[in-house]
């Protein structure tokens, strides 16, 4: 084991601590011993001492394997080569304890043990393994029924949330939608032939719990089309505090309906006069906030499908962009067709035009939305919203947690609530 | 006219092997410059004799910030 006096101070907070997983790790690989003695070097130098990129993957794939070597090989020989595997996850991320133990298995016998679960792309992340070790590691993993994931300028592996299996407001099947897609899209994730990677991320509802908004080319979110669902007795039983606003997840035991939910709509669409709670649907955006706060009383209409949005990704110069609205109700059906349609029509107008490393998203910015509406035959709409939603995120300001000392309910910035 | 499929290979094959060292190819550039001569030649066919040309060995995928289609040759990266 190579001396880490610096990532020992990474041990010594209240945290858990990767250095002290990955010396226990060490402890049996002679590689990830070198890894940490990379990394340390690199803490001292002040320089990564990792290449990136090449040649390495498995034949016939151009996709799943990421080229990573030291440049200091002479040192650190269990780092020579540290490439990247990675595995498609399943629909959802739901494994059998089985299914996960083969894997790791097959990790143990192949690589460096260590791995991430899972990446931002949703794939399983095995970290660091040599060449030679590439096709034995594949043929193991598709002996037992997994596939390697996307990279480089392919079809990313598609990711969803787990929807129907555990959420009562997916308004299509998500993990079914995900599986049709990786299939339909098979050719393109494993043989890099677009301009740059395309990525494509389904929620069931907007709620957006895959954060699809903001973190794929192609974000497809479930929506509703006619009015919320409203039983006024379950209601009444929130306003008396027979029934616990989200499920008991607030500190409060009783809701406000005026104002935590009526007032905090963003489109001031609801009205309750201490009786009966209205909605004027037609001006409701679907932003869930009344449905999560009362989902006994609350909940979406019946006549679903799911918005398409495009756009979104976060270059490292000009910071993130958001996804287009582009098609806003689309029926979600088996097998797809529409969806599948759709994407392929958006990857040929984008491959025929984008420049090498230039997103789908980019590219509609520089020829316009015009361009790519003509070319896929949709037609402009005035429900073609640009950015629905400025940020997935919640992020917390000093003014939210001064405004909850001094008694506020809901920690809402001044200006925030007519 | 369009290229029968071996010959579309070889076509494309020596295309890959001429730029070696001058100009790294994407996909979608062997699909270009071969509709540029081919004008008729199907797209499907592009995709699946470069899909040949990969599964054969004969030509690999490369990284190098994005995916390009290349002759195989012993990476620089992983000799010392
Ligand atoms: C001081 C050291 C480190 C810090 C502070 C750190 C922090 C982080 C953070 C904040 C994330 C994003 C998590 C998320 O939101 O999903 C992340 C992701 C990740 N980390 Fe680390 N990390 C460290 C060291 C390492 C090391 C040593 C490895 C590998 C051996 C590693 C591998 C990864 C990978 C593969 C991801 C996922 C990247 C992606 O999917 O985009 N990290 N790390
Ligand atoms: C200066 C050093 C590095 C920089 C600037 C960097 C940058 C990045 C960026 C921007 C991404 C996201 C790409 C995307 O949007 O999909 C990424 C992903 C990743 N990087 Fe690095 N990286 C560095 C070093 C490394 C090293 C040393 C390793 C492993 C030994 C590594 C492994 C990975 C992996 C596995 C992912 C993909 C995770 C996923 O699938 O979500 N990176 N890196
Ligand atoms: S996005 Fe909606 S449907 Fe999917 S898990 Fe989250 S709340 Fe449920
Ligand atoms: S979903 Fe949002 S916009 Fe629609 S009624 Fe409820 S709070 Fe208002």
């Amino acid at each position: 084991m190579h001396k880490t006096p610096l990532l020992d101070q990474l041990e010594s907070g209240p945290w858990p601590s990767f250095v002290t997983d990955l010396k226990r790790v060490a402890a049996r690989k002679p590689q990830t011993a070198d890894l940490l003695g990379v990394l340390e070097r690199s803490y001292k130098d002040k320089i990564t001492h990792w290449k990136h990129g090449g040649i390495v993957g498995v034949l016939g794939y151009g996709s799943g394997i990421i080229g990573r070597y030291t440049d200091l090989p002479d040192e650190f020989p269990g780092v020579e080569h540290f490439h990247t595997i990675r595995v498609n996850h399943p629909s959802g991320w739901v494994y059998s304890t089985k299914a996960l133990r083969e894997l790791m298995d097959i990790w143990d016998e192949h690589g460096s043990s260590v791995l991430n679960m899972h990446g931002s792309t949703g794939d399983i992340i095995f970290l660091g393994t040599r060449t030679e070790e590439l096709e034995p590691c594949f043929a193991k993993l598709t002996s037992k029924g997994w596939d390697l994931g996307g990279s480089g300028s392919a079809f990313r592996s598609p990711s969803c949330c787990i929807g129907p299996a555990r959420c009562e407001w997916a308004m299509y099947d998500t993990m079914e939608a995900c599986y049709e897609l990786t299939q339909e899209f098979q050719f393109d994730l494993h043989r890099p032939s677009y301009p740059y990677k395309y990525k494509l991320k389904l929620s069931g509802c907007p709620n957006d719990c895959v954060a699809a908004v903001a973190r794929a080319d192609c974000s497809v979110i479930g929506v509703w089309k006619d009015d919320i669902r409203i039983d006024q007795s379950a209601v009444q039983a929130y306003a008396g505090g027979e029934l616990k606003p989200r499920g008991g997840a607030t500190k409060w035991d009783k809701l406000d309906i005026q104002k935590d939910v009526v007032e905090l709509c963003p489109t001031q669409c609801m009205s309750w006069d201490g009786k009966t709670l209205k909605i004027n649907n037609r001006e409701c955006n679907h932003c869930m906030h009344c449905i999560n706060l009362m989902p006994q009383a609350l909940r979406p209409g019946t006549e679903r499908g799911a918005a398409f949005l495009l756009g979104s990704h976060a270059p490292i110069l000009e910071g993130a962009q958001m996804s287009w609205v582009i098609v806003p109700f689309m029926e979600m059906e088996k097998p797809f067709d529409n969806l599948k349609e759709l994407m392929s029509n958006i990857a040929e107008w984008w491959s025929e035009h984008g420049k090498n490393r230039e997103r789908v998203g980019e590219l509609i910015l520089r020829l316009g939305m015009r361009s790519l509406l003509e070319a896929i035959g949709v037609e402009p709409a005035p429900q073609q919203v640009r950015i629905p939603r400025a940020n997935p995120f919640f992020f917390w300001h000093q003014s939210d947690f001064d405004a909850e000392a001094k008694g506020r309910r809901y920690d809402t910035r001044q200006g925030f609530i007519r | 006219m369009a290229l029968p499929k071996e010959e579309l290979v070889e076509y494309i094959y020596k295309m890959v092997e001429a730029a070696q060292g001058k100009k790294q190819l994407k996909a979608k550039d062997i699909e270009k410059a071969v509709l540029k001569e081919h004008p008729d030649q199907n797209k499907n066919d592009i995709k699946f004799a470069i899909k040949e040309l990969i599964d054969g060995g004969r030509c690999v995928y490369t990284y190098f910030g994005g995916s390009f289609i290349e002759i195989p040759r012993v990476e620089g990266a992983a000799k010392h």
